[in-house]
């Protein structure tokens, strides 16, 4: 009797032994899972107050939404210039769930990146002046709505990687058709998915130090390469825009010519209008014109007309008729991959 | 020319090999020196940490499952959850190996597996490998606790490449949680799933993910692809483990199992509000007092604040569940809780699963190159399940007699010397004999074997097997008020105070009448249950486990599972539920017409009651209940059973009846009862057999 209780204790106290060393091993599994991988749940609450989901235009095969963060107290966010901005109004879907009016404040045709400002001010921004620099062999967060998996108040998704190098993405130029030719971290993340241009890259602590480019293609090897742009090439620029929005014209101020330009004036033919933001896409350009002259060529992309961005067609008819027909016209165009400026002579 | 051209080419590769040769180990010497003179130092926590990681990663790969069809077809992945061999895979897996599959472990052996139970609207099925009572196994974490930004992994058999049966492991981030990703018509619907970057690639379907202690919370079985083909893009999405957990009471039926709808709809008005936006009037939502307009602010235990929340919760919730919804109505918070419907009725399920998922009969399948979208899928750039190549066809009958030619052909299967199967050799016969096909099971085998083993518990309440009427006597809770039940053959009687209601016939009009009657034909049932057992009172099926609300708090984590056992029987359809520990039957819940509330009757405080010398454990307290109104509550004072209560009510009746004579037989001898039992397992219908055994009841 004594010895069978003798027994029982010994093997409850063998069962608490065993229960304690196996907790205490989960626990220091769990407890390792910080040491050895580092804790990155800080960092991904923080910036995902920071990230917003974007929508805009899309259809025919476009998605017509895209990844951006805010930068700014008032609510000015930062993301890829694409065709899903082609609206007159964005909407800005901030973590908490919130549906924030945007517009483009401005771009920068030569990063292809575009400056909004919603309409409320953001539940948290990361700021360009504490940004970081990103070296080869850093760990890093790519934080976007890829395939537009989130919605509402849903987090962003967020994937892990290491900045493999650093480098031209003009190195290789003819293959990826890239208007962006400066240096660019590449991850070995999976972020080249629809949707994810415009995200934010962090590191493990949370501070930002690049913006996900947009998609990219090597079309020989057909591989999509996954980058982003550091702060420092773009840091300058979105600052001059988010500054320059103060003093920037509003057309009310501004006075049709007498003489307007027009593009028949230039010898210039878009490609039919068919709708509210129908890019400037010129269609041909009427041999022995002025533009012919200038070297403007069909399949050109009209970007901007004397430093005046061109969204549509008709923001384009509407900038020169600002303009008079004797007036030199400035034109940046993307030709291919490339961005030309063609200056059509009176 | 050409010779010489080769002759060049031969000296010139022997140049080159010596060339490398030698700039290889002056290479390798020189490295030598580097690492003769700075030896690299990790500091000791990273190679800790490091270990540990190996540790906790070979564990979970030892439980990891590479599945293949009978024939090395299909391909995907699984994990084993209990040592005698069940394992989670996904329904788009087990679709395409067949019912017999054929796994391998990290220790390089091939091991039978047989289908159990199929949710083929989560994606979730469960298998059962054979031949092992201590097969490796990876506990169940709790995926309620996972956090974008943790850490995880994933292990499977990506492109069916685990040929060394090894499965593959690859480290990656929690990228989001709480995602839903739409349905392929109405099954595969991934709801409040993981969002992994952790590599789940083709053949990664249903496969583990587990967290760095090595707990799986999720399975694998989905990505997005897009314009790379069927490859990782670094979004692979895995189901909840806390999804699972709610199946895996009732996968272990063998069932063909179906998801909840609540018989309402929610929108988002202007305010943000969620709120309801259409309502059955025949939905158990309805009957409880929901109404269209209420605010709804929780469901099913978690806080909901968008139609999404809403959408993600009850999509991970299994038919016939019973679960919380608190609403708002005019400012005033209030809590119902409401049973679950299901999304099919059970001829679409049959219908859906006998398809396949091809939307052609379950039949061989046409080969496919990876990156070929399937018919029937969703197109390129939608997000569809992380499907497995299939390499050959899936066997059907033809088949498996050809590939048993087949192989008896190229190789002998039987050792000559033992009579035994070689070791490799698939053992139909054994996964035969565990496989049974029937409409609305995935196997039947299991229904019935879990059926057996819940009559052989009700032995234990004591041996009513022979006794005709039953009679409870006693008084509701609280009141001097009188209560007696008498139910004996098709008559029940009860008696509250003065006033005493006879019943006879339909069941279902008891039923509906919402009165005390129910409580008297819960006790029948009962009665009848003890006499013959699950097999006989009706015809019977396994439910599998099923959360019981025991009256006291509406959560769902409250609530006891419980096993469940549903018969036809007469014109209605009782469930009883018993509790595992005590194994006594808690819960008696007969449901009549379509659109009524069940009758639930609850039995508690069960104690010895003796009768005529003899022990029974029966429930001393009985309560009714429809809904959440309390109908009576009653304290069994006094149990008569047999010719006793015959003799004293109603000696009229029993005159000339031969209801008396087996009551004078031992116990042993009842050999019709055991023919009878054969007579309801040879396919007559559940009515038609559940009124023989009641006649045999009681003119035995």
């Amino acid at each position: 009797m004594i010895e069978s209780c003798l027994k029982t204790c010994w093997l409850r106290s063998l069962t608490i032994l065993l229960f304690v060393v196996t907790t205490g091993l989960v626990c220091n599994f769990a407890q390792g899972q910080s040491s050895q991988l580092g804790a990155v749940q800080d960092a991904v609450v923080s910036s995902d107050l920071k990230a917003v989901k974007l929508y805009g235009a899309g259809g025919l095969g476009l998605d017509h939404y895209q990844s951006g963060f805010f930068v700014s107290a008032e609510g000015h966010i930062l993301t890829v210039w694409s065709t899903v901005l082609d609206v007159s109004e964005i909407f800005a879907v901030a973590s908490d769930g919130r549906r924030l009016k945007a517009q483009i404040v401005g771009i920068d045709p030569n990063l292809e990146l575009a400056v909004l400002k919603a309409d409320q001010p953001p539940p948290a921004f990361f700021s360009l002046d504490e940004a970081e620099v990103a070296s080869v062999g850093d760990r890093i967060l790519a934080v976007s709505n890829l395939f537009g998996i989130a919605a509402g108040n849903e987090m962003s998704s967020f994937q892990k990687g290491v900045v493999m190098t650093i480098t031209d993405l003009k190195a290789r130029r003819g293959n990826f058709q890239s208007v962006y030719q400066g240096p660019a971290l590449i991850i070995d993340a999976m972020s080249n998915n629809p949707g994810a241009a415009g995200g934010a890259l962090i590191s493990l602590d949370g501070k930002l130090l690049g913006i996900l480019g947009k998609e990219l293609r090597d079309t020989s090897a057909n591989i999509w390469i996954n980058y982003a742009l550091p702060v420092s090439q773009f840091k300058q620029s979105v600052q001059s825009i988010i500054s320059g929005k103060t003093i920037a014209r509003t057309t009310s101020i501004r006075k049709v010519a007498d003489r307007p330009a027009t593009l028949a004036t230039l010898g210039v033919v878009l490609i039919p209008n068919i709708l509210n933001k129908t890019p400037a896409y010129v269609d041909l350009v009427q041999p022995n014109s002025r533009a012919a002259k200038a070297g403007l060529q069909s399949d050109d992309l009209i970007l901007f007309v004397n430093s005046q961005r061109v969204s549509s067609q008709s923001t384009l008819v509407e900038e020169l008729s600002y303009l008079d027909r004797g007036d030199q016209v400035v034109l940046l165009v993307q030709r291919g991959a490339e961005l030309r400026e063609v200056v059509i002579r009176p | 020319m050409k010779r010489m051209l080769l002759t060049w080419n031969k000296e010139f590769y022997r140049i080159l090999a010596i060339t490398l040769l030698v700039t290889v180990s002056s290479a390798l010497q020189f490295s030598n020196s580097i690492v003769a003179a700075e030896p690299p130092t990790v500091p000791s926590d990273v190679l800790d940490a490091q270990s540990q990681r190996v540790a906790v990663m070979r564990r979970a790969a030892a439980a990891t499952v590479a599945v293949f069809g009978l024939d090395g077809g299909g391909g995907g992945s699984g994990v084993l959850i209990s040592p005698d061999g069940y394992a989670l895979t996904n329904y788009h897996v087990s679709s395409a190996c067949g019912d017999h599959m054929r796994c391998g472990l990290d220790d390089g052996r091939m091991y039978d597996a047989v289908i159990v139970g199929v949710d083929a609207v989560g994606d979730v099925s469960l298998i059962k490998l054979l031949g092992r009572d201590d097969f490796p196994i990876a506990p169940m974490g709790d995926s309620s606790q996972v956090r974008v930004g943790q850490w995880c992994f994933s292990a499977g058999n990506p492109f069916g490449l685990a040929s060394n049966r090894q499965p593959s492991v690859s480290l990656g981030l929690i990228s989001g949680v709480n995602r839903y990703q739409y349905p392929a018509g109405t099954i595969l619907e991934y709801a409040d799933c993981i969002q992994t970057d952790a590599a789940v690639n083709p053949g990664n379907s249903g496969g583990p993910l587990f967290n760095m202690a090595g707990e799986v919370i999720g399975i694998n079985g989905r990505c997005s692809f897009e314009k790379r083909g069927r490859i990782n893009v670094g979004v692979g999405y895995a189901i909840t483990i806390n999804q699972i957990k709610s199946f895996l009471g009732m996968l272990q039926s063998g069932r063909l199992l179906d998801h909840a709808t609540l018989g309402a709809t929610v929108t988002t008005d202007e305010s943000g509000r969620v709120v309801i936006s259409n309502i059955l009037s025949s939905s158990d939502a309805y009957r409880r007092g929901l109404r269209y307009g209420d605010e709804v602010v929780g469901f099913a235990d978690r806080e909901v604040n968008t139609t999404n929340t809403f959408k993600n919760i009850l999509g991970t919730l299994p038919k016939d569940l019973r679960v919380p919804i608190q609403i708002r109505r005019e400012g005033k918070p209030q809590t119902l809780l409401v049973r679950l419907a299901g999304v099919h009725t059970a001829k679409d399920l049959n219908k859906i699963v006998a398809m396949g998922l091809d939307g052609q009969p379950d039949e061989p399948k046409p080969k496919g190159k990876p990156g070929d979208p399937k018919p029937g899928e969703p197109k390129p750039g939608e997000p569809k399940p992380g499907e497995p190549t299939p390499k050959g066809p899936k066997l059907g009958e033809n088949e498996s007699n050809e590939a048993e030619k087949e192989t008896s052909d190229k190789a002998p299967e039987v050792d000559p010397d033992t009579g035994k199967l070689l070791p490799g050799v698939p053992d139909k016969k054994l996964v035969e004999s565990m496989l049974e096909l029937r409409t609305g099971f995935s196997n039947y085998y299991f229904n019935r074997l879990k059926r057996g083993q819940i009559a052989e518990q009700l032995t234990s309440l004591g041996d009513l097997s022979t006794v005709s009427s039953m009679k409870l006597k006693g008084k509701l809770v609280g009141e001097a008020t009188r209560v007696d039940i008498l139910v004996n053959g098709e008559q029940m009687d009860i008696t509250v105070g003065s006033r005493r209601s006879q019943y006879k016939g339909d069941i279902s009009d008891i039923i509906a009448e919402r009165r005390f009657g129910s409580l008297a034909a819960a006790v029948r049932a009962f009665k009848e249950l003890l006499q013959v057992g699950p097999e006989k009172i009706g015809e019977s099926i396994y439910l599998g486990k099923l959360p019981v609300y025991a009256g006291q708090s509406t959560q769902l984590k409250d609530q006891v599972w419980m096993d469940t056992i549903e018969t036809l029987w007469y014109d209605s359809r009782v469930r009883f539920s018993w509790d595992d520990n005590s194994k006594q039957i808690s819960l008696i819940e007969i449901f009549g017409d379509d659109g009524t509330d069940p009758a639930e009757v609850y039995l508690d405080r069960y104690k010895q009651f003796t009768v005529d010398q003899r022990s029974y454990t029966l429930p001393s307290r009985l309560r009714l209940q429809y809904g959440t109104e309390i109908a009576m509550v009653v304290d069994v004072e006094e149990i008569e059973l047999g010719q006793s209560v015959v003799d004293a009510a109603k000696p009229a009746s029993a005159s000339g009846s031969p209801e008396k004579s087996p009551i004078e037989k031992p116990a042993e001898e009842n050999p019709s009862v055991d023919s009878s039992e054969g007579k309801s397992d040879d396919g007559s219908t559940r009515n038609e057999g559940s009124k023989d055994d009641g006649k045999d009841e009681n003119h035995d």
